[in-house]
């Protein structure tokens, strides 16, 4: 069946998606590469390969901070997330009925489809000086004058965590349906005590599964601008935040071109760390 | 002792995961100028001010629009794409696969500011299309990976059989295949509908004086907390609830007879 003219037809079928990807997502992102090695000078674009764009991003402090913040928010949040979404997945897996086990996972992960935007916008209300969090610890006497939640990194981290616990529950507790409790009750019979079992046993089994969700953790979370802009606010700014500044008054494209080709050094640095986990075909 | 810690951890879980938006939709219902606490009301009046506000409600109908065409193109594009790898030997499959996935791992950011700079130059410059045009580039490869993992042989055979029977390609297409595979379309539609309808960043990058929802919130925003926002908050986020609790009890609900 795989005639010359069967070939032709197939590409046939693939070569609109092919197109599309190729006009709106391969020739923007080469232009937008080739912008990060121009210069502005006075407010005209020079193209050529000068690598000035990337000696300020890691030679300006505000600049190299800013990626040094991002990449900070970004394993606190990872790793925060993995920690606080594991033993959820766990109870929803092996202690919640297994019919109950569909409505509580659509349960715990329900707020994921609020949009960002609003979603952020909730977690000021929540954090903010006259907001419920403060009210509460003011009416239980813990406190006597309201904390400075919003507006700091604390507020970015808890913003960016609630969204990654739920995607990562999700994808811990489909790895964790998956495994077989015969290997839990082989190691058990054979004298390991449950720490034992879930160390030695459990966890490297679910590993590929926790560095699947860790990384997409990674990738969505340094290449976010909403979180830390609504929730950080000004006091210390990510990358994406330097991106966004870049593109409104006093226009420099080529600066911002070149933070997000450093970003995305970062996100591959992160999956070659990754790599040897990763199960990305299992997404 | 484990058990009972075991059930405490989950309810402070659901606690820290259901605290924003009980708050944004408990507040939503506040009378008086600030969304904090002590709650007074209920009252609909902001729902009434926030339906009756022409601009909200412009940028709503223009998410919807480019929602569903996004969505709509994404799927015919993934849909034609998954078939044609599925059906035909084609040198350089794996290569092409991977162009089609690609943009998954670009954050929306990075794929907004290419866009920007080339739709500076060339084409309709920052507009609706554009922002749709966008939504296609992130929902495609969704679209194409669902569908994709949906072909198998019992489709093949099917359309062999409807082959020998004498239909046409085109009438295998529409008669056989696309039928049998409506689920994982269904899917793929809905799910790239969400994507675009909650989307922000590349809508904010491409759209000028007609914008999308999102971006008509963000502007909101400025204004500091007011329980206009948070009335339009709720209404965004029911829409989204309704579409997937809805794609979870019509095609999975479904699978498991």
């Amino acid at each position: 069946m795989a005639g010359a003219r069967d070939t032709v037809r197939g590409w046939g079928f693939v070569a609109p998606a092919l197109l599309w990807t190729l006009a709106f997502f391969v020739v923007p992102f080469v232009v937008m590469a080739a912008m990060s090695l121009a210069t502005l000078e006075g407010r005209e674009l020079i193209w050529g390969v000068s690598l000035e764009n990337y000696r300020r991003l890691f030679g300006q402090a505000y600049l190299f901070r800013a990626i040094l913040v991002s990449v900070e928010i970004t394993l606190t949040v990872t790793v925060v997330s993995v920690v606080l979404a594991y033993p959820l997945a766990w109870i929803i897996a092996f202690r919640v009925p297994e019919r109950w086990q569909r409505l509580a996972l659509l349960l715990a992960i329900l707020p994921f489809w609020t949009s960002y935007v609003v979603r952020s916008y909730a977690w000021l209300l929540v954090l903010a000086r006259e907001g419920i969090i403060n009210k509460a610890l003011i009416g239980l006497g813990l406190i006597s004058e309201p904390l400075t939640l919003a507006s700091t990194r604390f507020a970015t981290v808890t913003g960016f965590v609630h969204f990654f616990v739920m995607l990562l529950t999700l994808t811990i507790y489909a790895n964790l349906v998956q495994l077989s409790p015969n290997y839990r009750r082989a190691a058990i019979d054979l004298g390991a005590n449950g720490w034992q079992a879930f160390r030695h046993v459990i966890l490297p089994l679910t590993l590929p599964g926790i560095v699947t969700g860790a990384f997409l953790t990674f990738v969505l979370c340094i290449g976010d601008y909403i979180t830390p802009q609504i929730l950080g606010g000004n006091n210390e700014l990510t990358g994406p935040q330097i991106i966004m500044v870049q593109l409104g008054r006093g226009a420099n494209f080529p600066l911002a071109a070149a933070m997000s080709i450093v970003l995305m050094a970062l996100v591959t640095l992160a999956y070659l760390a990754a790599a040897r986990w990763l199960r990305l075909d299992r997404i | 002792m484990m058990r009972a810690f075991g059930w405490v951890y989950m309810a402070l879980a659901y606690a820290f995961i259901f605290l924003p938006v009980v708050t944004l939709v408990l507040f939503s219902f506040q009378d008086g100028r600030l969304p904090v606490p002590p709650f007074d009301g209920p009252t609909l009046k902001w729902y009434a001010d926030v339906l009756g506000d022409s601009r909200l409600t412009s940028a709503l109908v223009n998410s919807l629009v480019v929602g569903v065409g996004s969505a709509a193109l994404s799927c015919v594009l993934g849909f034609l794409a998954a078939y044609g790898l599925a059906r035909h030997v084609l040198p350089g499959s794996v290569f092409m696969r991977g162009v089609l996935i690609a943009p998954l791992t670009v954050s929306y950011l990075i794929i907004g500011l290419g866009l920007l700079i080339v739709f500076n130059r060339v084409g309709p410059g920052p507009s609706l299309w554009a922002a749709g045009a966008g939504h296609v580039v992130i929902n495609l490869p969704l679209a194409f990976a669902i569908i994709y993992a949906s072909m198998g042989a019992q489709q093949e055979n099917a359309e062999r059989a409807a082959r020998d029977l004498g239909a046409s390609d085109v009438k295998v297409l529409a008669l056989v295949t696309v039928p049998m595979l409506a689920p994982a379309i269904l899917a793929a539609f809905f799910l790239s509908f969400t994507f675009s309808w909650d989307e922000f960043i590349i809508a904010f990058l491409l759209t000028r004086f007609e914008v999308t929802l999102p971006v008509e919130i963000w502007s909101l925003l400025r204004s500091g907390l007011s329980p206009r926002t948070n009335a339009i908050g709720s209404v965004v986020f029911l829409v989204s609830v309704v579409l997937v609790v809805g794609l979870e009890l019509f095609l999975f609900g479904r699978k498991r007879h």
